[in-house]
């Protein structure tokens, strides 16, 4: 027997790959014949377009020059996956002379080389006849979403006279910028056709959504769009969707006859690809003298595009996060002429706790009490939103771990109370949660006569580390030693995975793996006869094969289910030059079992990097005037380097086990490091400074 | 990317003989250095010259001290300049200002001229997109006066154009009375680096002296320059890796308590590498005491003129220099 290989601190099993280079990412791979396309794109937020291509079509290298005047009409049959919009249409590329955003596709060039395509682009001349464009989100009404109004505006209690009456009282406006997911691999397409089949190497979080896509874009069934998205480097939400540019690839291998490669610039990644939407929210609590509770409430707007209604989770931890029985929220939508705004690690909940929990800590303020004190004070014994119990809930757990671990019980409360040379210290923290989820899943095991097993699933690696846990979740499962079995994900042509998003691979996935690892098992162990799998495998001479499909059952009825965490920051600012520098940071995690704890540790600190990120630099700064983000560029977009990252950053994975979730008793750790950082980094310059500062990122400019 | 060919000479006075023109918007012909900036326009389609020269090879990058002071090749690179040692003991205001500078990549790639040369990263200005620039298309507008400002300068500004001049190493020269030597078909010169860049008025795609064809061969800067106490200091958003929100660079002379001289000079807020001559004499004599060093650096703000989203940059680089010489100051 192995021993346990589940809950081991494994290092990465194609870590080697990547230092090396040899791991292949979506634009890398070799295609014979291959040509280069490049995308002309809208200069104009709204309005018509027309297109002087002569100049294009005559440089050098050219294959093909496709705009909507030539382009072939594409089915654009209804499909919906599950990181679409649920409202509105896709935008549709080179289908006609509109453009309701900048930075639309207009024109695709094929050309025999980059360069020449590049260049046949930027000679491609455009007139544009301009309509009035909706380009500054402070001049747009904000409207509730299409669908049931009880959706997006939700009441339980007298949120509004139970505030009124409230002895304390918070009422402010939070404000957050678009940002950018950025990852460094920027995305790409390779396109091949044959006949009526498609190949596309794609940077993608989800392979079979993008096969499914693209044939109802193109008219064609399902299976005969093959995916490959073996690695992803980097993606943060931003390769959930399948964007337009996978079928610009397509389209232009179509016209050209042959494969075709397109790969954004960087540039272009901000026009390409969804985004965290703009967002303002007006968050209002009510207390009595105790820290009681009262009243909630919290409303919220974002912006969204003309031709489909984006929604985000961004008020629904309001309504269960804490005890109160009078709550109120309202989501509402600004449609703009923008492209539609994305999933960004962490989608929702983000964005709607910094208002939450600002606004905690500023009550916390007003009641003289100690913030995590006024949080225990409220702590639920159930979802009161659902009525339902939690499947597991260990926030009180993460805040005393994380304030034993951080030294809380040290701090002096008053605003500026603490220094370290001209540095004034600051100290603050917020709560964290982010839902379970779990999707139906399917992998296959394969057990090999010579003692090793292949295991795969059409899962997605975009870093936390998939490829690894799932092998070690395999070899726990099979009894193998980890380096005997090979697992295998990104392709098609695998058992399905869910999308590779919402924290839900490790639940989804895992429990799927480990049921094919359990089937393989035990069918090789009884028709061998064996009690030892290695000696089942010899002994038997033979493939064993089994798959699983796991979905979940009615948990959801029963339970309330979700991560809970606590995150503790230090900062120190510098009063005279407005800089912030973030020393210290303790998250506390309760997310179920921990699968390896080296990877879930460093997915824990990228999200946290992230929240240093979101709460002191990142801002797609979107000019008002005509919707162009002025700083598409990785300068002028500041994201956290390592000197951002603090020296000290301590992660807890406080023990609990939920027997409810699913199989594996996983809750998924990708977004919820992220959730609670940046409330807790502007608590701490509070704290640090006596500012409060309400709209990020907090940069030097607001603290002087 | 403008297709181009790409000549390499085999020394300087072939480079001359292409008559590239640097810093000149849709020149036909330009040179390249170590390519760090110059890509980036290429790509973004803001340079389109048919023919590139390149200076690799041709240009000296030695660095040399001597009783003359320091001589900088044009060709040396920022991380070459930035650990040499004697630039770090005798001149360490150049070495802070180019390790604060972009990043261990770009240091290794980039060079003296370069640097010195590099435009703004005005964000109109590097976006096709944006029809109005009058630097990168004269008399087309400029679309920052208006727009989003937070980058751009307050000192020197016209209502033609409000660029900051992004180069921290440029900073650090000018306060310590550096000069470059130029050389062109019409032999060579040489100019203090306080004038080689010309401010925006109403040219604003006029950035320096520079003559057709001109190269910068070499930096010199005086002896009496080295040896003071200095310090560069760069506020930004992040801790590495960014362009300057503010960036202050002071060299002082101390007298027992008193300030006996001291030059100061500004980033991140100058359409060009800001010198400030009416700080430097409050200072000069001055106490080394908060309450005299704030009423000298309140001079900086003489002539400002914010657009809004900058106006901030006015208090900040007041502080910024009082910090820096406070730093400076209490250095051995
Ligand atoms: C990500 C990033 C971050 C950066 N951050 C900073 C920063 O924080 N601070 C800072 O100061 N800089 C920063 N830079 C700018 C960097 O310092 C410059 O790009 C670099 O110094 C340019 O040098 P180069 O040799 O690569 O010049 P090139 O790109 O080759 O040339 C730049 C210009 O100078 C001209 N030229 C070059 N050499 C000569 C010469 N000898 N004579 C005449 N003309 C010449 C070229 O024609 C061209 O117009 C950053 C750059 C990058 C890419
Ligand atoms: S500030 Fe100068 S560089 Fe920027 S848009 Fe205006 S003219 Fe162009």
């Amino acid at each position: 027997m192995t021993a346990a290989l589940i809950g081991k601190s494994v290092s990465r099993v194609d870590g080697r790959l990547k230092v090396t280079g040899a791991a292949t990412y979506a634009a890398e791979f070799e295609v014979p014949n291959l040509a280069h396309a490049a995308v002309v794109r809208s200069i104009a937020a709204n309005g018509r377009i027309a297109i002087d291509t002569a100049k294009a079509e005559r440089a050098p290298g050219v294959i093909a020059v496709v705009t909507h005047r030539n382009a072939p009409r594409l089915a654009y049959q209804p499909h919906k996956g599950l990181p679409d919009a649920a409202v509105g249409e896709r935008l549709h590329v080179l289908q006609d002379d509109r453009v309701n955003h900048q930075g639309q596709p207009i024109a695709l060039v094929v050309a025999e080389t980059l360069e020449q395509a590049v260049y046949a682009a930027q000679v491609v001349r455009v007139t544009y006849r301009n309509e009035a464009a909706a380009t500054d989100m402070e001049s747009v009404d904000p409207v509730l979403p299409t669908g049931k109004p009880a959706e997006w505006e939700i009441r339980r209690g007298e949120p509004d006279s139970a505030f009124e009456q409230a002895e304390f009282r918070v009422d402010q406006t939070y404000v957050i910028p678009r940002e950018n997911h950025n990852p460094i691999e920027m995305f790409a397409t390779i396109a091949s056709w044959q006949d009526n089949s498609l190949t596309l190497w794609d940077k993608t979080q989800w392979v079979h959504n993008v096969a499914e896509e693209i044939a109802a874009v193109f008219g064609i069934a399902a299976d005969n769009v093959r995916v490959i998205s073996p690695f992803v480097g980097g993606a943060f939400g931003s390769g959930l969707r399948c964007w337009p540019h996978v079928t610009l690839a397509a389209l232009g291998a179509r016209v050209a006859g042959r494969p075709v490669k397109l790969v954004l610039s960087r540039r272009e990644m901000y026009y390409g690809v969804g985004y965290r939407p703009h967002t303002v929210q007006r968050a209002a609590l009510g207390a009595s003298r105790d820290g009681q509770l009262h009243a909630i409430r919290h409303e919220g707007f974002q912006e969204t595009s003309t031709y489909e209604e984006f929604t985000e989770a961004l008020l629904s931890a309001t309504r269960f996060l804490h005890s109160c029985p009078n709550v109120h929220t309202r989501h509402r939508i600004a449609p703009m002429n923008v492209h539609t705004p994305t999933y960004m690690r962490a989608p929702g909940e983000a964005s709607g706790m910094y208002a939450l929990e600002s606004a905690m800590d500023e009550l916390a303020v007003a009641l003289n009490m100690d913030p995590v004190e006024l949080r225990l004070r409220n702590e639920p014994d159930r979802d009161e939103f659902k009525d339902l119990p939690f499947s597991s809930r260990s926030t009180k757990e993460c805040y005393r771990a994380a304030a034993e671990r951080f030294g809380w019980a040290q701090r002096n409360a008053a605003p500026r109370s603490m220094r370290d040379g001209r540095w004034l210290i600051g100290w603050g923290m917020a709560s964290a949660t982010y839902p379970m989820n779990y999707a139906p899943a399917s992998a296959l095991a394969r057990l090999l006569p010579d003692g090793t097993a292949e295991v795969m699933s059409a899962a997605s690696d975009m870093g936390p580390g998939t490829w690894t846990s799932m092998t070690q979740v395999a070899a726990d499962t099979l009894g193998l030693p980890i380096e005997r079995v090979k697992f295998t994900l990104g392709d098609t042509r695998l058992p399905r995975a869910p999308i590779h998003g919402g924290s839900m691979t490790m639940a989804s996935v895992g429990s799927a793996v480990q049921a094919a690892c359990r089937k393989a098992r035990d069918e090789a162990l009884a028709r061998a006869d064996a009690n030892e799998i290695e000696e089942a495998m010899k002994r038997l001479g033979q493939v064993i094969e089994a798959t699983a499909d796991v979905a979940p059952g009615d948990e959801t009825k029963r339970f309330s289910m979700h991560a809970f965490g606590a995150v503790f920051v230090e900062v120190a600012v510098d009063p005279d030059l407005g800089e912030t520098r973030v020393r210290r940071m303790v998250g506390a995690y309760g997310a179920g079992r921990v699968v390896n704890p080296k990877i879930a540790r460093s997915q824990c600190i990228g999200g946290m990097i992230g929240g240093i990120g979101m709460a002191l630099m990142e801002h797609s700064v979107v000019d008002p005037r005509n919707g162009r983000v002025t700083n598409a560029n990785l300068a002028e977009y500041a994201v956290p380097v390592h000197a951002d990252a603090p020296p000290v950053m301590d992660v807890i994975f406080v023990d609990e086990h939920d027997p409810h979730v699913n199989p594996l008793g996983v809750k998924g750790l990708g977004e919820i490091a992220l959730v609670g950082v940046a409330p807790a980094i502007a608590n701490a310059i509070f704290h640090a400074t006596g500012k409060r500062v309400r709209e990020l990122p907090i940069t030097p400019d607001k603290l002087l | 990317m403008h297709p181009f060919v790409l000549e390499r000479p085999r020394d300087l006075s072939a480079a001359l003989s292409f008559g590239a023109q640097a810093g000149r918007n849709d020149a036909p012909v330009e040179y390249i250095a170590g390519g760090t900036d110059m890509v980036q326009l290429l790509q973004e389609y803001v340079r389109r010259p048919d023919r590139l020269v390149s200076l690799a090879g041709v240009l000296d990058d030695g660095i040399e001290i001597g009783s003359q002071g320091l001589r900088l090749g044009a060709a040396a690179t920022m991380a070459e300049v930035a650990t040499h040692q004697a630039v770090v003991e005798r001149f360490p205001l150049i070495s802070q200002a180019l390790l604060n500078s972009a990043s261990p990549q770009v240091r290794n790639q980039a060079t003296m001229g370069g640097n010195l040369l590099q435009r703004t990263r005005c964000p109109y200005f590097r976006d096709v997109g944006y029809e109005a620039c009058n630097k990168r298309a004269p008399g087309s507008g400029c679309a920052a006066l208006d727009g989003e400002n937070r980058w751009h300068a307050v000192l020197g500004t016209s209502d033609d154009c409000i660029a900051v001049h992004p180069s921290d190493l440029a900073v650090a020269l000018v306060a310590l009375d550096a000069s470059v030597e130029i050389r062109g078909a019409g032999g060579d010169r040489s100019v203090p680096l306080s004038d080689l860049h010309r401010l925006p008025r109403d040219t604003p795609h006029l950035e320096t002296v520079l003559e057709p064809g001109e190269v910068i061969t070499a930096i010199t800067v005086p002896a009496n320059a080295a040896g003071l106490r200095s310090h560069y200091l760069k506020v930004r958003d992040r801790a590495s890796f960014e362009f300057a929100v503010v960036a202050a660079a002071v060299a002082i002379e101390m007298d027992g308590a008193r300030i006996r001289q001291a030059r100061v000079a500004l980033g991140g807020v100058g359409t060009k590498p800001w010198r400030l001559p009416n700080v430097e004499a409050a200072l000069a004599g001055a106490e080394f005491e908060p309450a005299a060093l704030r009423q000298a650096a309140a001079l900086a703000a003489e002539g400002t003129q914010g657009r809004g989203h900058n106006d901030f940059k006015i208090e900040l680089m007041q502080r910024a220099i009082v910090r820096a010489v406070e730093i400076a100051g209490a250095r051995a």
